[in-house]
């Protein structure tokens, strides 16, 4: 197994610099529109290094499919200047998808009435992957991603789970220097998550392909990412360790306790009940949550029990509530 | 996972990012018979649809026919033509229009790709948008059209009185390429308006399907202005009507220049010029609004 070596020179795989966006919208009614412009994306720079795995945050809305559309080529940037693998998206668009793997996690980029094998196979030609590599690539996506139930299934008929597993396959065959994901494990289950974030973190290590996904899901960014970035209203807010992002606006992890009885408020070192309803409460954790949840079970008798995670939005809303407090505070 | 196959970065620093690729042809060339092929099959999985489909195009061709049999039986003449003659206008309007409605004629769904967001989908992938959607459900019961209508070519040739010079046996198919190059030509340049107006699929419509009924008949039926407009604005008339004058070696009754029968393959030429920069214009449209 040998890992993908950078290019040399260690040139970024993706190097964006003041990359901006903006639309023009018309609105009102016909023979009075007025046009008004509208801005996604404002003075965006950062780099991914190959090798890299980068989560690319944000509230939705906050400009981040129009970055994603922007790197892949689909939208040209209105301001700045963008490389991806050394080539300008918009204008040299072909040359980078043979470069690159895209996953919409809303989209199949599959043909619906072909079996996923036909569909593969279909890829193939397109991307030009010789007929043994391509064999040989499959057999082993097929094997870390489960495929071979469903390779003889038409599209139409494979779960999201599947579908997804599929599409990943799909912008892999050619095998992409870049992978690019838009919100990958959307509406999946647990067990599907977790196959498709165990296979990215392999594919990165042995691999040494470079990955850039957005996401609403904090069990993601935890697992994959070391670095993220974060981006709203279309600014760039946040770049840098997960941890950093994580420890300057700390957000609590949720408790929720279902009771065998109605009870008082429970009352525990290391959490904070915020809310109660019958015999459901809510308890806001400050501490270890293992040994939050030994003190409840100690204490109180127990029907069920669920750790909620905060999710990255929450994380992101602190974040700006805490940059809002502190320009107010060097405004006063 | 096994080793790269594609070498380590060399002396110019970025074939780590390149893919090995050994096949210089263009990979919408190759790609275009791959996809077609891949939606012939997946039709072909609802097989009474695509029979009973097929028989649909088949009888609207066999009912213009019959009315164009019927129009002229009843007439004798129209325009200066007989029944055969009609017969050789209606067969290389249905050719070339089918020919292009075969391979390109989805194109017209461009503004539902662009509502759905499956034009994001399509430019992700290395190969021509133009080609992947002009392939989408590629079906043979589009055949449903060509057929007839090469039929009616056929019959109109084989009993029309014509003097089968080398010249003219080289040119009839010629001219059937060319009048399937300017169709396919308006068919992407009508289908490019819907890269500003998405829902604009049924004036796209008008526009093919106007001129392929309105080529059906000689066009000397309706009078020198509508033949000057297909002539020089929207050249139509190079698709059944400067070809059959040219292949039965009359001269044009509405006293245009006869240079015009040879003219065919430039049009062409133009014609898909035009469509190439309508489309690729449309695109950068596209790439500029996103919407």
């Amino acid at each position: 197994m040998t890992a993908r070596t950078p290019a040399s020179g260690g040139a970024p795989i993706i190097d964006a610099d003041g990359i901006g966006r903006t639309f023009t919208r018309s609105e009102g009614p016909l023979f009075r529109r007025r046009r008004r412009t509208v801005t996604a994306v404002r003075d965006v720079s950062f780099q991914v290094t190959a090798g890299e795995i980068v989560g690319y945050l944000g509230p939705n809305g906050a400009g981040k499919s129009t970055t994603m559309k922007m790197l892949t080529g689909i939208l040209s940037p209105s301001a700045g200047r963008l490389r991806v693998t050394g080539l300008e998206p918009s204008r040299q668009r072909t040359r980078l998808a043979a470069r690159m793997g895209v996953v919409f996690g809303q989209r199949t980029t599959l043909w619906w009435d072909l079996p996923l094998r036909d569909s593969l196979a279909l890829t193939r030609h397109m991307y030009r992957v010789p007929a043994r590599d391509h064999a040989r690539r499959l057999a082993e996506l097929t094997e870390l991603l489960e495929l071979g139930p469903f390779l003889a299934t038409p599209v139409r008929q494979l779960s999201l789970g599947q579908r997804m597993r599929g599409d990943l396959t799909a912008a892999l065959l050619h095998d992409p220097a870049l992978l690019v994901l838009d919100e990958p494990t959307i509406g999946l289950d647990v067990v599907s998550k977790s196959t498709i974030r165990e296979f990215l973190l392999r594919l990165n290590a042995e691999r040494g392909t470079t990955i850039l996904l957005t996401t609403h899901d904090l069990g993601d960014v935890e697992r994959l990412c070391r670095r993220v970035i974060v981006i709203d209203h279309g600014s760039l807010a946040f770049d840098g360790d997960l941890a950093a992002l994580r420890d300057g606006a700390p957000s609590p992890r949720t408790l929720v306790v279902d009771l065998a009885a109605p009870s008082e408020p429970i009352e525990v070192p290391g959490a904070r009940t915020v809310r109660v309803r019958g015999t459901r409460q809510w308890l806001e954790l400050d501490g270890n949550p293992a040994a939050v949840i030994a003190d409840v079970s100690h204490h109180y008798a127990i029907a069920d029990l669920t750790l909620n995670e905060p999710d990255i939005e929450d994380v992101v809303a602190r974040l700006y509530r805490r940059e809002g407090a502190a320009r107010e505070l060097s405004a006063g | 996972m096994a080793e790269r196959t594609s070498p380590g970065p060399a002396a110019g620093g970025r074939a780590a990012w390149e893919p090995a690729v050994l096949d210089r042809r263009p990979r919408s060339v190759t790609a275009y018979p791959r996809l077609a092929w891949a939606w012939t099959r997946a039709l072909a999985q609802y097989p009474v649809s695509l029979a009973m489909l097929t028989f649909a195009q088949a009888c609207t061709t066999a009912v213009e026919l019959l009315a164009v049999v019927i129009v002229f039986g009843h007439a004798g003449r129209l325009g200066g033509f007989t029944l055969d003659e009609a017969m050789l206008f209606y067969g290389l309007t249905g050719t070339a229009f089918s020919t292009a409605h075969l391979l390109i004629g989805t194109v017209d769904r461009l503004g539902e790709h662009i509502r759905r967001g499956s034009l994001d989908t399509v430019l992700i992938r290395p190969v021509s948008p133009l080609v992947q959607i002009a392939t989408e459900e590629f079906s043979p019961r589009r055949l449903g059209r060509t057929v007839p209508s090469a039929a009616a070519l056929g019959y109109a040739l084989s009993v029309l009185d014509i003097a089968w010079t080398p010249e003219r046996v080289l040119m009839v198919p010629l001219l059937i390429g060319c009048g399937a190059l300017i169709c396919g030509s308006l068919w992407v340049t009508a289908a490019s308006v819907q890269f500003l107006l998405t829902d604009a699929r049924e004036l796209v419509s008008s526009v093919t399907n106007g001129g392929w009924a309105l080529t059906e008949y000689p066009l000397a039926i309706y009078g020198r202005d509508v033949v000057r407009a297909v002539t020089y604005l929207v050249p139509l008339a190079f698709v059944s009507w400067q070809p059959a004058l040219y292949i039965l070696d009359r001269p044009d009754p509405l006293g245009m220049p006869d240079w015009l029968r040879y003219a065919s393959p430039a049009v062409a030429a133009a014609a898909v010029a035009v469509a190439a920069l309508v489309w690729r214009t449309g695109l950068r449209h596209y790439r500029s609004t996103g919407s």
